[in-house]
């Protein structure tokens, strides 16, 4: 009979981190950011078909990087989780936070339990009726959640864009400078990020029941100017 | 790995997550099913439940109006005065109501939903044809309770972004789909209705045109079926109108519907009208001693 060698969980821990550290970091990032009447979600994704950013709820929207199957398969349960919630009980007790919750759980128990943790890392946004009610829940792949505001930023050198986005950033900015900041942030000192290298959407605060809207191409090219 | 569709059974809210093979898709009805929220099948008992009566649908130059009285009625009472018929199913599309209260509101909001979680889950709309296919499956499920009293007919109509025009389905109760080329109309008024809107349709009708013999169609109805519902000008009560464009569902604001209905009502009453309503007839001379 073989005995298993002994991994001690801290070692096995660090090395499941590692591996969903190191594969995220390898694809590219994406920023969040509140603007003066709602919430801006900006990606790096030059494939306008496979997207990073998505609608879950009438306030809410998803995004993730990493793992394209693997936070698309969050996303559809996302959106399952919110549509039966508000049929079962009512459109307003439809909430980010609890939706926070139950991706951390999985995302938790998908990091301990299975073969290998989930390479990803999602963000909860809900735009609120005013500007302080707006949320960001940043979801890591062991299932942490950070609650972060005014900006998050997702994915490979996530502080090094925090940091040049901190600079530009200015509360209550308009749409277009908050994009065009977002915009230079991702792409840094060396590049500059054309509207076909961008995936971006908003929700938007006064925009009716459903606050989510995709910018088109030709929409983001003119914020950009 | 949690989420088994076993363990979600149980509980209505929990987190859906299921693993690629056992995967429910963009379907909302199946997920509902997965997570037990479906209502029981209807026993073998007939049940006398609310009714909602009469409701229209035609084709304009731009797209289609809908429009539904606001009457409710359980038996020979009338259960409610001001009930929503006509609602918008999504940005482009609207679905009228007719038959038991309970399970066509129920429909109506069980199709938003699902016309809501395809666009989602897929990224894409559905065509207009998919969701009259889609109505159609849910009025075929609601066959059995159908034959309990719990009829639901509806009509649905939309604006077809990829052919550029207005098209609108009739439906029976075994989920029989059927375009209609010019209007429909469905529920106890719907012969009345249908035969207004039949007299006066023309092709290419203006909005106002449109509107107004929407409006008439009802009115004759109210005035033949005692479960239709008239203009309520008393309590102010309008019949529910939507107009469906290239621009989207736009409900049709409640003055200018009492509006209308005052320039027919006073044309009805014109003495020489030609569309007058006939004479009360009198009394006079028969029981004469």
């Amino acid at each position: 009979m073989t005995m298993p060698f002994y991994v001690s969980p801290e070692q096995l821990m660090k090395d499941r981190a590692d591996f969903a550290r190191k594969n995220i970091a390898r694809g590219r990032p994406l920023v969040a950011a509140a603007y003066a009447d709602g919430i801006l979600l900006c990606a790096e994704n030059p494939s306008s078909r496979l997207r990073k950013i998505s609608e879950i709820y009438d306030r809410i929207a998803f995004a993730g990087v990493g793992k394209y199957n693997e936070f698309d398969q969050l996303r559809i349960a996302g959106i399952r989780a919110a549509d039966l919630r508000g049929y079962a009980y009512s459109r307003e007790d439809v909430d980010a936070r609890s939706l926070a919750n139950n991706y951390a759980q999985i995302l938790g128990q998908i990091f301990t339990h299975e073969p290998k943790p989930m390479e990803v890392e999602i963000l909860v946004a809900e735009v609120g009726s005013l500007p302080e009610e707006d949320r960001l829940f940043h979801i890591l792949y062991d299932g942490t959640v950070i609650d972060e505001e005014p900006f998050s930023v997702l994915g490979g050198e996530a502080e090094a864009i925090a940091e040049r986005l901190q600079e530009s950033y200015v509360q209550g900015d308009d749409e277009a400078s908050v994009l065009r900041h977002a915009a230079s942030a991702l792409g840094g000192p060396d590049r500059s990020l054309e509207a076909d290298d961008l995936e971006v959407a908003v929700l938007a605060r006064s925009d009716g029941r459903r606050a989510f809207r995709r910018l088109h191409k030709r929409a983001v090219a003119s914020l950009l100017g | 790995m949690c989420g088994r569709s076993e363990q979600v059974a149980s509980e209505p809210v929990a987190f859906p997550f299921y693993p690629p093979g056992d995967d429910p898709g963009p379907d909302f009805a199946e997920l509902l099913r997965r997570t037990g929220s479906l209502p029981p099948e209807p026993g073998d008992r007939v049940v006398d439940v609310t009714h909602g009566t009469t409701v229209v649908a035609l084709r304009y130059a731009d797209g289609v109006v809908m429009a539904g009285d606001r009457r409710a009625t359980s038996g020979n009472l009338i259960s409610h005065r001001s009930m929503e018929k006509v609602f918008p199913a999504d940005r482009h599309s609207g679905v009228a109501i007719a038959g038991a209260a309970g399970p066509a509101v129920e429909m109506v909001q069980l199709f938003q939903l699902q016309l809501e979680h395809y666009e989602k889950v897929e990224g894409v709309e559905l065509s207009l044809e998919g969701k009259a296919n889609q109505l159609s499956l849910m009025v075929r499920n609601n066959l059995p309770a159908a034959l309990q009293g719990l009829m639901v007919v509806p009509l649905f109509a939309g604006y077809d972004l990829r052919r550029s025009v207005g098209r609108l389905f009739q439906y029976d109760i075994t989920g029989g789909r059927y375009e209609e080329s010019d209007f429909a109309a469905t529920g106890s008024g719907r012969l009345h209705a249908g035969t207004v809107v039949k007299l006066g349709y023309r092709d290419g009708l203006e909005r106002a045109a449109a509107l107004d013999l929407a409006i008439s169609a009802l009115f004759q109805a109210a005035d033949e079926d005692s479960a239709t519902g008239g203009p309520d000008m008393v309590r102010g009560i309008y019949p529910t109108m939507a107009v469906i464009t290239a621009e989207g569902f736009e409900r049709i604001d409640e003055a200018e519907v009492a509006e209308r209905f005052r320039h027919l009502v006073d044309r009805l009453s014109t003495p020489e009208s030609t569309t007058s309503m006939g004479a009360a007839p009198t009394m006079e001379g028969r029981f004469r001693p």
